[in-house]
């Protein structure tokens, strides 16, 4: 296995220096080196933003689609080729924003799909405005006297939701992150990982210190099959545990369709029966 | 009963159901059109319905003909009133000729009592077991009133109700004996006579409506996945298909939304799938973002719009053919897409088919436009030919190094799949370079785009030409699109003239080369469409920059029947 199957040639990197995506860029990139996933048969989708420019950063099938809309297209990819392992990366805004409904509905699919979302809690691309995620009182050039809204509890969603896997990981930490992500990538059906990282250009709230001071790891006392439990942690918002939450294992969206009961075979080898089809039309004579 | 004779029909008979939604209307149009085919008449039946689920006041409308009939007519010989206030809900279409049959609780006084028949269907139903039975007694009134065989209805009768238990079976047979006494005493007392010529051949067509030709055309074009959000009318294509989603291989995705439900469809193209997003116009708004997506990616989509009336919520259960323009312009940016719009049962099947070709080879959207009028009429056609249009798959296997933008000579780059070769295939929403990577290369950019549109030049060549029908030398062309063909064929040919041809188009973007010269042969050119605005004289005008004289419009949510259209057209060429 060569180590450098996922870089890139040559690419301008359109991040600023110190930005929260290069490390999760790595943990991504060893979660799949170590896990033997060939770039042929990955393939990532992603929204728009700085964070969803991820995956131009590395070798893999790439759906760069709409902001917001990755999930769809994501569980989309895996129904028609279940051969494919499929990863949605994007970021607060993205995924928790403009795709709020998309979120809510994917966890209810389950799909065998692992879900990386960079969660820096502000926008990036658009520089600086609050996002779904962004704390009580954070002030930016638009919520000028800081944002009221609660902020948004993916993890608490998710976990209200039954998601399959449900993990929240922080990028200063590439090592736990890169365990997290194999994990995800490993389990079968959804898998949340929400990844919280700084943004260095606009978000002076919550940098690396602030994380490093106020997120902790659930140690192995936790039981993830606990869904109480789960909620209950996924509540915590003095300091922010991160670790696997909640597991819920059950079957993929993929593996419910008939299509895959006979045959595993993705849709584009096959071609319609026309014999049955001929048969329908002709039942249409009446008797 | 009167003794002197009511009426005699020949030819064509059009028959009119009426009453409240749940009553069983549909129920007794689909026995009654099933048995008239198949005793060897030509049937055609259309609904008009309120959007509720109990109650209100519908209508359907079956024609039974010695001739081949395929469009409403606005004439009713039999009405049938299941409920009170069918007879105001119909009274405009009601002639001195028209005679009524059914129940004096359903018509009560609202009808004057020569042109009335009494006929106690309810009574009828409890002798023989139930109200539930007054569905067959009625189907099978009005199927000896036209002569059909009792076997043939006795034998369609097993055949509907195979797997029920026998009691039921039997109490319908004997349903069908009281009804057919009734219909026996009226013919023989010659208070009515109706007197169609049958044709044994009809007996081996098929009868089906739009919903099932765009379905089985879907089935034949090699769709396996459908992504919708239940809208009317287009829903019952994406019911159908998840009735027949195990038999064929189709995935059928309920979506949180049409964003969704568009997303989806694109992503499972990617993946080599064929997809099909089905919504009506408010749900195709939805979908504009993501036609945008398939635009920038070169991605083929097969989108079905059953169009209905708007803007917003409209008349959800009825009929337009107003998101032509809409469907034309959709979607932010520049890009080709290609607009089918099917005038026939047959055409619904063939173009639906046609579509996932042509959406796969040129790597465009295709969008189908149909309506509620043509979703849910029903009409015999000889058959379906699954030979005509061969499944042509175009991606290809990637080798590495794979550009899934390739600049080419042709114009179109080969499309890859994931998972399908050594290569990797990149898209982006962004502008992209060959490989598919963002890009800020404006020189580049010019090429991208240039690569986009050149695609309506190259589609071109299987652009689907106008169906001409009529004298080539002619001085009026009548031309429409889409749902109106039969409704404009068969009132011309009742007005019989001679220097009048009529231009119907199936495929309305890009319009046929030979468009213009067409409209340029005529001295006076009409327009007829089912919506307020002519859009399809108004894009003629925008592809062509030729102007059409007259416009027949038609926008209160019902089809154009053949007398009306008659009419204007009459006052038009005078």
């Amino acid at each position: 296995m060569d180590m450098k199957r996922f870089d890139m040639e040559e690419i301008d990197i359109a991040w600023c220096p110190g930005c929260g995506n290069f490390a999760i860029l790595n943990a991504l990139k060893q979660a799949l080196y170590e896990l033997e996933v060939k770039p042929e048969k990955l393939v990532v989708v992603s929204g728009i933003g700085q964070a969803a420019k991820a995956p131009h950063y590395y070798r893999c099938n790439l759906f760069n689609g709409l902001h917001g809309r990755s999930l769809p297209v994501a569980t989309a990819i895996k129904a028609a080729n279940p051969e494919l392992v499929v990863i949605d990366e994007s970021g607060d805004g993205c995924m928790y924003g403009e795709g709020g409904n998309h979120f809510i509905h994917g966890i209810r699919r389950n799909p065998d799909i692992t879900n990386i979302v960079h969660n820096n809690m502000v926008y990036g691309l658009t520089k600086g405005q609050a996002s779904p995620t962004s704390l009580q009182g954070f002030k930016t050039p638009v919520q000028r006297n800081g944002v009221f809204q609660e902020a948004f509890n993916p993890i608490a969603l998710a976990i209200s939701l039954g998601a399959s896997f449900v993990a929240r990981a922080f990028a200063g930490d590439t090592s736990q992150t890169k365990k997290m992500i194999k994990k995800a990538i490993s389990h079968k059906g959804y898998a949340l990982v929400d990844i919280l990282q700084p943004c260095v250009t606009y978000n002076k709230l919550n940098t690396y210190q602030w994380f490093k001071a106020n997120t902790y790891y659930l140690d192995t006392s936790h039981d993830p099959y606990d869904r109480m439990e789960a909620f209950k942690k996924a509540s915590e918002m003095e300091k922010l545990p991160l670790g696997v939450f909640y597991l819920n294992p059950k079957p993929a969206f993929e593996e419910r369709w008939s299509v895959y009961q006979g045959s595993r075979d993705p849709l584009y080898t096959r071609t319609p029966d026309l014999t049955k089809l001929s048969e329908w039309i002709d039942s249409k004579r009446g008797m | 009963m009167k003794d002197h004779v009511l009426s005699r029909f020949q030819e064509d008979v059009s028959i009119v159901l009426c009453g409240k939604a749940g009553q069983g209307i549909q129920t007794v149009e689909h026995m009654l059109t099933q048995t008239l085919k198949l005793s060897g008449y030509h049937v055609f039946s259309t609904q008009e319905y309120m959007s509720r689920i109990r109650g209100g006041t519908n209508s359907t409308l079956i024609r039974v003909s010695s001739n081949r009939v395929s469009a409403p007519v606005n004439r009713i010989d039999l009405l049938i009133p299941f409920s009170p206030g069918a007879v105001s809900h119909v009274r405009k279409r009601i002639s001195t000729e028209t005679i009524l049959l059914g129940e004096k609780k359903a018509y009560g006084d609202e009808y004057q009592e020569e042109k009335a028949i009494d006929v106690p269907l309810s009574e009828i139903a409890s002798e023989v077991g139930g109200p539930i039975y007054s569905n067959t007694v009625a189907v099978a009134l009005l199927a000896g009133l036209l002569k059909v065989e009792r076997g043939v209805l006795d034998q369609y009768l097993r055949h509907h109700f195979a797997g029920k238990d026998e009691t039921i079976i039997q109490k319908n047979l004997e349903a069908a004996r009281r009804g057919y006494e009734v219909s026996n005493e009226l013919t023989r007392s010659g208070r009515l006579q109706i007197d169609l010529i049958k044709h044994t051949e009809i007996k081996d067509e098929i009868l089906i409506d739009g919903v099932e030709a765009l379905a089985m055309g879907a089935i034949a074009g090699g769709c396996n996945f459908l992504s919708f959000y239940p809208m009317s009318p287009s829903t019952a294509v994406a019911v159908l298909l998840a009735e027949h989603s195990k038999e064929f291989g189709i995935i059928v995705e309920q979506a949180e939304d049409e964003i969704s439900a568009m997303n989806m469809g694109i992503g499972a193209w990617y993946a080599g799938a064929r997809g099909l997003a089905s919504t009506s116009g408010g749900g195709f708004a939805l979908m504009v973002e993501g036609l945008s997506l398939a635009g920038m990616i070169e991605s083929p989509m097969v989108v079905h719009i059953g169009q209905r009336p708007g803007p917003a919520t409209g008349l959800p259960t009825r009929t337009e053919q107003g998101e032509l323009l809409f469907a034309l312009y959709a979607g932010h940016g520049e890009f080709p897409r290609i607009i089918l719009a099917p005038g026939t049962i047959e055409d619904c099947f063939y173009l639906a088919q046609k579509a996932f070709n042509l959406a796969d080879q040129y790597q465009v959207p295709v969008f189908i436009l149909t309506d509620q009028y043509l979703l849910e009429s029903h009409y015999n056609i000889p058959s379906l030919d699954l030979e005509r249009t061969p499944l042509m798959k175009h991606f290809v296997e990637t080798k590495r190094g794979y550009k899934r933008y390739q600049l080419t000579e042709a114009g179109l780059s080969p499309r890859g799949i994931p998972g399908f070769g050594e290569g990797l295939v990149v898209l982006d929403s962004d502008e992209h370079d060959e490989e598919g990577h963002i890009t800020e290369d404006l020189d580049l950019r010019i090429k991208m785009v240039n690569k986009r549109l050149k695609k309506l030049d190259l589609l071109m060549k299987d652009v689907l030409p106008p169906v001409f029908v009529g004298p080539e030398n002619y001085e009026i062309l009548i031309v429409g699109w889409g749902s109106t063909y039969h409704a404009i064929r068969e009132a011309l040919e009742r007005l019989g003239t001679k220097d009048v041809a009529f231009l119907h188009f199936k495929q309305v973007y890009p319009l046929h080369p030979n468009t213009l010269t067409h409209l340029k042969k005529a001295k006076k050119t009409v327009i007829v469409e089912n919506n307020g605005t002519a859009q399809f004289g108004r894009l003629i005008r925008l592809e062509t920059g030729f102007n059409m004289d007259r416009e027949i419009l038609k926008y209160n949510g019902l089809p154009f029947s053949v007398e009306e259209l008659g009419e204007r057209l009459k006052s038009i060429l005078e």
